[in-house]
């Protein structure tokens, strides 16, 4: 989100909204994976600015790692939406055990790459 | 339930046993279809021999043979020293393995069971056998975007199109061989992960990406296809989770998997061709984090800030893109795809490409040849797409109309135009049969139609009936079980369009058939009269009509095996490098892997002026014997003096002050080889070559160049710094052995003279003997 600085007391109203809403409306187990969405994105950040700020120079093993950090993102944040009731009507064929075992799969594999990659 | 069928479908059988008598007939079909497709590339070994075609499979089956002999890390770390002489070629690095490592495991898995196959008979068979799981794959496919009948005749018609043959038959030992199964498969699993929203089709999906990627340079297309899919239905307001889902999941895996392959590298992260997967990629983390924040928020002020962040931030992500491309860290365009906007682009600047055949521009009749009826039925198809429209056949469209440019731009993108080809003529042609087999009439508008109950006449027509129209929305007739599992879709309870009566549908049915009769015929007639050439041997007929096997190439290059140095250097045109090396085993200047485009230039520059020019160049590459194809004799069309053109081109891209186009022409811009041929040509290494001594075989008429249909002069070019070594029987290879340095130091044309005892009175000026010395 970009808040921007014209309408700033508005902003962080719908902002406090937006967090309150949220954190009525959310099961503990959406909370956990979105906290564990929250850790993956800073470590992804602060191995961007690494890259960025220091050097990049074993570039495959930033990218693996940056890579391991994207795709688990993604990864979660699709069982995140494949187990969220909200979306039951939108995943008719993925039950959450399957979805489960997706993410499993889809992790193993992601991780497999990452590893060959750091070299 | 008052609606009457125009003939009588059996009553009495249970919703069970016609699930079972379908799947049945499905698999069965599928096989047939599996055999069918490998049989007909099977024409190429049984015309000729159990042989590799061509020129780049030559390369991939000597890398194969490495592969198998040496193991996976002797092959991956694999430097050739005798391609590219002398700066050598390293191999392991800038191929894509996927297919040797293919044929490498298969031949250890045969040798594991014990079965000891020849590793060049797995070659040769690899590609029909990857054709018959590409009917399997686009069946699958195919099946998603219509129902099964239309995946069976989807599957029969990618099994025996020539489109796809021309680059699979038996001996076609290429990356195409198996790549077009990885294109469909991927596409499949794309589509099934994106239809259902599915992580584990989305990791599949990549799986087969990474392995297309491995196989075929070609993968940018999938690269390219996917995101532009995911675009337009963003683009179209059909954002959902499932795409997310499926979208994420390949990009994340699939681009991380894709830069396993050395060859590529970080390609991904660094050039544009990737760009749009990863915008792509960025903007739906966007929309989905929009999404999210929607769901929990429902003030209308904050969702229109949040749709113009949304924007804000994809234009800040394409305005990234854009300036990183500026500030070089993205590699812009390369110029094999600009080729592909402009076809004018690749003969101005990079002559190379414009010179391969197979990237000219198709000419009209090759749709025809290639795809017969289904380039009738194709926009039928792409018509019936636009009639449902679900997501999935966004992705068809869209594949249809980038197809199509592209293979209207290169012939050897009419292979990527074949599956959507056979897979839109599919869905036309099942419905057109759902259409006609449909037993159900629709309903009257005046009078009651008259009930059809000529039961003998379709007795044929009932058992195919069940398995065609499963799925097609019809009411069921009264009464019956069947019409229980034809009502799985929802359907209105009446019919108001139709077919009456059966003499209609029997007369379009008939004439499906014929069509599909004649498609037959047609696919086996260019198969085993087109398609089937191995190129490395030729076939003519003799006059009582048999057939009379010209075998110079292999007669020649096995010639350069047995009778020169194992390091003998030998120069000829790139297109017989990769030949070469895979039959006569001799190092090369040049080969079909064209990456440096200075040393074919080179090769172009030693071929196209004249012998005391030439000579310095062949002595400084340490040549030992010039190769040069000529068909003058036999009537051999693809023969260096018709390419010469091109060896001027490029020499001339690189040294354009010594080498110029139009001195190889006549006064009047003709190409000629007789006595009107311009000096520069008669001058030039590669005439010599290809027409000394040629008029001795004529015994004083007057010699003709069959190809050219032109007169030769009848006193051949004479040779001095060159001496014929072989000549095949039919003169298509010829092999000159370069001489060495005279040991007095003459020069060679004087050395001669004075050899032959000619000229001995005009005594060389010795100023020019010391330069020499």
């Amino acid at each position: 989100m970009a808040p921007s600085k014209t309408s700033q007391p508005t902003q962080s109203n719908a902002v406090l909204s937006l967090w309150k809403a949220y954190n009525e409306n959310t099961s503990t187990r959406l909370k956990s994976v979105d906290a564990f969405l929250v850790f993956l994105m800073l470590s992804g950040i602060a191995q961007f600015l690494y890259c960025i700020l220091v050097t990049n120079y074993p570039f495959n093993a930033f990218l693996a790692g940056f890579a391991s950090c994207v795709g688990q993102f993604v990864l979660t944040a699709s069982l995140r939406a494949q187990v969220n009731p909200q979306n039951r009507s939108e995943f008719k064929e993925v039950s959450p055990e399957r979805a489960f075992a997706d993410f499993a799969l889809g992790s193993i594999v992601l991780h497999f790459f990452v590893y060959n990659f750091l070299g | 339930m008052t609606a009457t069928t125009a003939y009588q479908v059996p009553a009495n059988l249970s919703p069970t046993t016609v699930a079972n008598t379908s799947s049945l007939l499905r698999i069965v079909a599928l096989a047939l279809i599996s055999g069918a497709a490998i049989a007909s590339r099977l024409f190429a070994v049984i015309n000729f021999e159990s042989i590799i075609h061509e020129f780049d499979p030559w390369f991939n089956y000597r890398a194969t043979k490495v592969l198998a002999s040496e193991g996976f890390y002797a092959f991956w770390n694999w430097f050739d020293p005798t391609a590219w002489y002398p700066l050598g070629r390293v191999v392991g690095g800038t191929i894509y393995p996927g297919l040797m490592a293919t044929s490498g495991v298969i031949y250890s898995a045969l040798r594991a069971v014990h079965l000891p196959v020849d590793i060049r008979n797995i070659c040769v068979l690899l590609a029909p056998g990857f054709s018959a799981l590409t009917a399997w794959a686009t069946y699958m496919f195919t099946k998603e975007m219509k129902d099964e009948s239309a995946g069976l005749l989807a599957a029969a018609f990618i099994g025996i199109v020539p489109g796809y043959i021309s680059r699979s038959v038996a001996g076609s030992y290429d990356n195409e061989a198996i790549a077009i199964f990885l294109l469909m498969f991927t596409f499949f699993a794309w589509i099934k992960a994106m239809k259902t929203g599915s992580a584990f089709f989305g990791t599949i999906a990549a799986l087969f990406y990474f392995y297309m990627v491995a196989a075929w340079g070609g993968y940018a297309f999938i690269t390219n296809m996917i995101p532009l899919h995911a675009l337009a239905l963003i683009l179209m307001g059909r954002y959902s989770s499932r795409l997310y889902v499926g979208y994420s999941s390949w990009y994340a895996v699939g681009t991380l998997a894709s830069m396993q392959v050395p060859f590529v590298g970080f390609q991904p992260v660094r050039t544009s061709e990737h760009m749009a997967a990863l915008g792509v990629f960025g903007l739906l983390q966007i929309i989905a984090f929009a999404e999210l924040v929607r769901s929990h928020v429902s003030s209308k002020q904050f969702q229109t800030l949040l749709f113009a962040s949304v924007i804000g931030l994809g234009l800040l992500g394409t305005a990234a893109i854009v300036g990183l491309t500026y500030k070089g860290w993205i590699a812009p365009w390369t110029g094999r795809f600009y080729s592909l906007w402009d076809t004018g682009y690749a003969k101005k600047y990079i002559p190379i490409i414009a010179s391969v055949s197979e990237h000219q521009p198709t000419a009209w009749p090759s749709f025809f040849m290639d795809l017969q009826f289904l380039i009738f039925l194709f926009p039928a198809g792409v018509i019936l797409c636009f009639k449902q429209l679900r997501d999935e056949h966004v992705f068809v469209i869209i594949y249809a109309i980038v197809a199509s440019y592209f293979a209207g731009v290169m012939v050897r993108l009419m292979l990527t135009l074949t599956p959507v080809v056979c897979v839109t003529a599919a869905i036309a042609f099942s419905t057109l049969l759902d259409t006609y087999l449909n037993p159900e009439e629709p309903e009257a508008i005046d009078e009651a139609p008259k009930p059809e109950a000529s039961t003998s006449a379709v007795a044929p027509d009932t058992s195919s009936a069940p398995t065609k129209k499963q799925k097609k929305a019809a009411p069921p007739p009264a009464g019956s079980t069947l019409a229980e599992l034809v009502t799985k879709a929802p359907g209105t309870s009446k019919r108001k369009t139709g077919v009456f009566g059966l003499d209609t549908r029997l007369l379009v049915v008939a004439n499906a058939i014929g069509m599909l009769v004649f498609f037959v015929w047609h696919c086996t007639w260019v198969t085993s009269n087109a398609y089937s050439s191995p190129s490395v041997v030729l076939a003519s007929s003799n006059p009582d009509g048999s057939q009379h096997i010209i075998d110079d190439f292999r007669e020649a290059y096995y010639w350069l095996r047995q009778n020169t140095a194992e390091d003998a250097v030998v120069m000829s045109w790139w297109d017989y490098g990769y030949q070469i090396a895979g039959m006569a085993d001799r190092p090369t200047l040049v080969d079909n892997n064209t990456w440096n485009n200075t040393h074919i230039a080179t090769v172009g520059k030693a071929m196209s002026s004249s012998e005391e020019v030439a000579y310095p160049i062949l002595r400084k590459h340490d040549v030992d014997y010039v190769l040069v194809i000529f068909g003058g004799l036999i009537g051999y069309s693809g023969d260096d003096i018709n390419k010469f053109l091109w060896m001027v081109r490029i020499a001339q891209g690189v040294w354009p002050d010594e080498i110029q186009e139009p001195n190889y022409f006549t006064r009047t811009g003709e190409y000629r080889v007789d006595d009107q041929a311009p000096q520069t040509m008669k001058d030039s290494l590669m005439y010599k070559m290809s027409y000394y001594r040629f008029a001795e075989l004529f015994g004083g008429n007057q010699p003709t160049d069959r190809v050219r249909g032109q007169q030769v002069p009848k006193t051949g070019p004479t040779l001095d710094y060159l001496d014929e070594a072989f000549t095949s029987e039919n003169w298509i290879v010829r092999i000159y052995q370069v001489k060495k340095e005279d040991p007095l130091g003459r020069d060679l044309k004087t050395a001669n003279a004075f050899e032959q005892g000619k000229k001995r009175k005009r005594t060389k000026p010795s100023p020019r003997r010391k330069a020499i010395a």
